[in-house]
């Protein structure tokens, strides 16, 4: 019983936590917008019965998606824009990684403490103080203006440009732990085997370091991949009127036109495509353990 | 037979390939390496030998490029190497742990240094398949390092050091994974390829008997100093100090007092105790304190008193039975316990002596080494 109870849990945990609620929205995505509270129908009763519910659900949604430029638009411009913001941060993150991973052993505790400590405030706030960094009037154009490196003052707020410096900020400890992890491991006496067989150390950077991090380097990836594709808090903060991202175009469904059907099928559109990515870094972390194990 | 015999550290005239001059190497206030001085010549397998801590890896990193000497210098084939970096070394090394890369098979394992040369593909392809041929590998080729056996990982780490035929093969305790008949097995693999290849070897191990094995020269480190560097039988023969003496192979040491007798010396160390005899070239005033290191081996037992020199009497507390000898434990009247050895040469032979019994060991004045310190 005890076994059951430990083997049922995180399939108890799954279904309430994660397949109800999905089920839930995707229902909604198949509903039609009511102006009545819940703002869709139909509504499930047991008089009329299941038949009858079932009956009144349709892809309607799913088909209006496509008729609308601005949906696939958003995708395709989230999908750059977290592709864009994702090798950022990896040239961002992997030379943060790398000296932590050559750091003196006692520093590396405080590095890490470092990494990790910006995530102890709120997001929102941190996010929130980058406006007052990168707008007009801001800390950055007053430094570029008073070293004489500009003359009028860049508009970096309110671009997509804000938008990257945002997502690589916020999700870089993503990037640096993976890869930092995977370059501890890394016996040094690989990197001195490489250079006694006559490479140079960028060589050898190269062939043996950048391979064998490689595991980290995916998985740091993803893993600022995937939430990215959806963010929504960055954009809005940071981002202008020409940022365009499905996460973003979700929140005004919901919000500002209250059609919670066709927000609803947007949501499930993006999980669809973030199955093919969840799955790929699923399949790396596998094949770590095994060549680990 | 009129084989020239392979001693070139005999030779005044022979250069040698390595050579530490008042080598020196402190990692911090530590001084690992202190004033070493250390020829090593061409073709020769040189065992570096010493407990864990004295400095082997150390020189070895040094050779191969790791390490900077603090002071002192090191040349290769006359060539002050401290300013050169390893990647543009004529040495190669085998790691203590092999270091093999993961993420490459055993070939491109093995052509990993022949690739970073640009040598022609075929030419690479070429010699990575005489180099698996060597260490029997060809059928496990396209594996990866942890697809394969501790052993094999090791031929790798052999085969990869020896592709570049480097003048200069460093070994560091390249068989210490091994379980003891693979690793006899190996050792005389390393001694074929080593004369096959003609190459330099420099092997570290704190194993005795594998130097003895492998070795045209050893060097006996301790805290970072030679402590001597001879062939394997004048280092087990004619040890120059009580540590060497009981560094290689087992040894029953007697301190005493030196009294220059003819040609020989001898030894009184204990109150009751006939003094012993002994042939030395050494240089002691008399009355000098003195060591006697007498090997097992040389050591005859009898149940009655013989008529030579060097017999004392005791009594066999020990047996230790190995097959193919044995060793007995004599205890003298004064307490000192002397091990001599009895080869078994027949079978099931009752063995002569048993505990108890009252015997006399006896050796002659060629057999025991006077030693000074
Ligand atoms: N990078 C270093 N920093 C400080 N001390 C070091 C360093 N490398 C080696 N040592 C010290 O130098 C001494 C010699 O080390 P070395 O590795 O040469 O020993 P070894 O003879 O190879 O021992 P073993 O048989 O255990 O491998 C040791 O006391 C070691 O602690
Ligand atoms: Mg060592």
């Amino acid at each position: 019983m005890r076994r059951f109870l430990l083997i049922a849990f995180p399939y108890v945990w799954l279904l309430a936590l994660f397949l109800i609620p999905f089920a839930i929205v995707l229902k909604i995505s198949l509903s039609d917008v009511a102006l009545a509270r819940p703002p869709y129908m139909p509504q499930f009763s047991w008089d009329e019965g299941i038949g009858a519910f079932l009956s009144q659900l349709d892809f309607e949604n799913f088909t209006f998606l496509t008729t609308d430029d601005l949906y696939w638009k958003a995708y395709l411009s989230s999908l750059k824009i977290a592709a864009i913001s994702t090798v950022l941060t990896l040239f961002v993150g992997y030379p943060i990684a790398y000296g932590m991973a050559r750091a003196p052993e006692a520093w590396r505790p405080t590095l890490m403490m470092l990494v990790i400590l910006p995530f102890w405030t709120s997001f929102l706030i941190r996010v929130y103080a980058w406006r007052g960094i990168l707008s007009q009037e801001g800390y950055l154009n007053q430094v570029l203006m008073w070293t004489g490196v500009i003359s009028e003052p860049l508009t970096i707020l309110n671009t997509n440009i804000a938008v990257y410096i945002g997502v690589v900020y916020t999700y870089l400890p993503f990037m640096i732990l993976p890869i930092y992890a995977a370059l501890d491991r890394l016996d040094g006496s690989l990197i001195e085997a490489a250079e006694d067989l006559g490479c140079s150390r960028r060589s050898a950077f190269w062939l043996v370091t950048i391979p064998l991090s490689r595991p980290g380097i995916i998985a740091g990836s993803f893993l600022v991949f995937i939430p990215t594709l959806g963010e929504f808090v960055i954009p809005s903060l940071l981002g202008g009127s020409g940022t365009l991202m499905i996460g973003k175009v979700l929140w005004e469904e919901f919000f500002n036109n209250r059609d919670w059907p066709v927000a609803s099928a947007v949501a499930i559109i993006l999980l669809l495509i973030l199955i093919v990515p969840i799955v790929l870094f699923q399949k790396n972390q596998q094949r770590q353990a095994e060549a680990e194990g | 037979m009129s084989q020239t015999v392979f001693a070139p550290w005999t030779d005044p005239a022979a250069k040698p390939l390595i050579r530490f001059k008042n080598v020196t190497k402190r990692f911090g206030t530590f001084t690992a390496i202190e004033e070493l001085t250390l020829d090593i010549y061409e073709r020769e397998f040189f065992a570096l030998l010493g407990p864990s801590g004295c400095g082997k890896t150390t020189m070895m990193r040094m050779l191969a490029g790791f390490e900077d000497p603090t002071e002192g210098s090191i040349e290769l084939a006359g060539e002050d190497i401290v300013k050169v970096p390893p990647n543009q070394r004529a040495v190669n090394m085998m790691f203590q742990s092999y270091a093999l890369f993961p993420h490459l098979t055993v070939r491109d394992n093995i052509a990993f240094g022949l690739k970073r040369e640009r040598k022609p593909r075929d030419e690479v392809d070429a010699r990575v398949e005489e180099m698996l041929r060597l260490v029997q590998l060809q059928p496990f080729a396209s594996r990866k390092p942890h697809q394969i056996s501790g052993g094999q990982r090791q031929r790798v780490a052999l085969a990869r050091s020896l592709a570049k035929a480097p003048k200069l093969l460093l070994l560091d305790e390249p068989l210490g994974a091994l379980d003891k008949k693979l690793r006899e097995e190996t050792q005389f693999e390393l001694m074929d390829i080593q004369e096959k290849t003609g190459t330099t070897f420099v092997i570290v191990t704190h194993d005795q008997e594998e130097a003895m094995t492998v070795a045209s020269r050893i060097a006996v480190m301790k805290d970072g100093a030679l402590m001597q560097v001879a062939t394997p039988s004048q280092i087990y023969e004619n040890p120059n100090s009580r540590y060497v003496a009981g560094f290689i192979g087992d040894v029953t040491i007697l301190e005493g007092k030196a009294t220059k007798l003819g040609d020989a010396y001898e030894v009184r160390w204990a109150e009751g105790q006939p003094p012993l005899r002994a042939k030395s070239t050494l240089d002691l005033a008399d009355g000098a304190e003195c060591q006697l290191a007498i090997r097992p081996e040389k050591v005859e037992i009898h149940g009655e008193k013989p008529s030579d020199d060097n017999v004392l009497q005791g009594k066999v507390i020990d047996i230790g039975y190995l097959g193919n000898i044995s060793t007995y434990h004599v205890e003298l009247a004064n307490g000192q316990i002397i091990r001599a050895q009895n080869f078994n040469t027949e079978r099931d032979t009752r063995r002569a002596f048993t505990w108890d019994d009252n015997v006399w060991v006896n050796w002659t004045e060629n057999c025991a080494v006077l030693l000074d310190h």
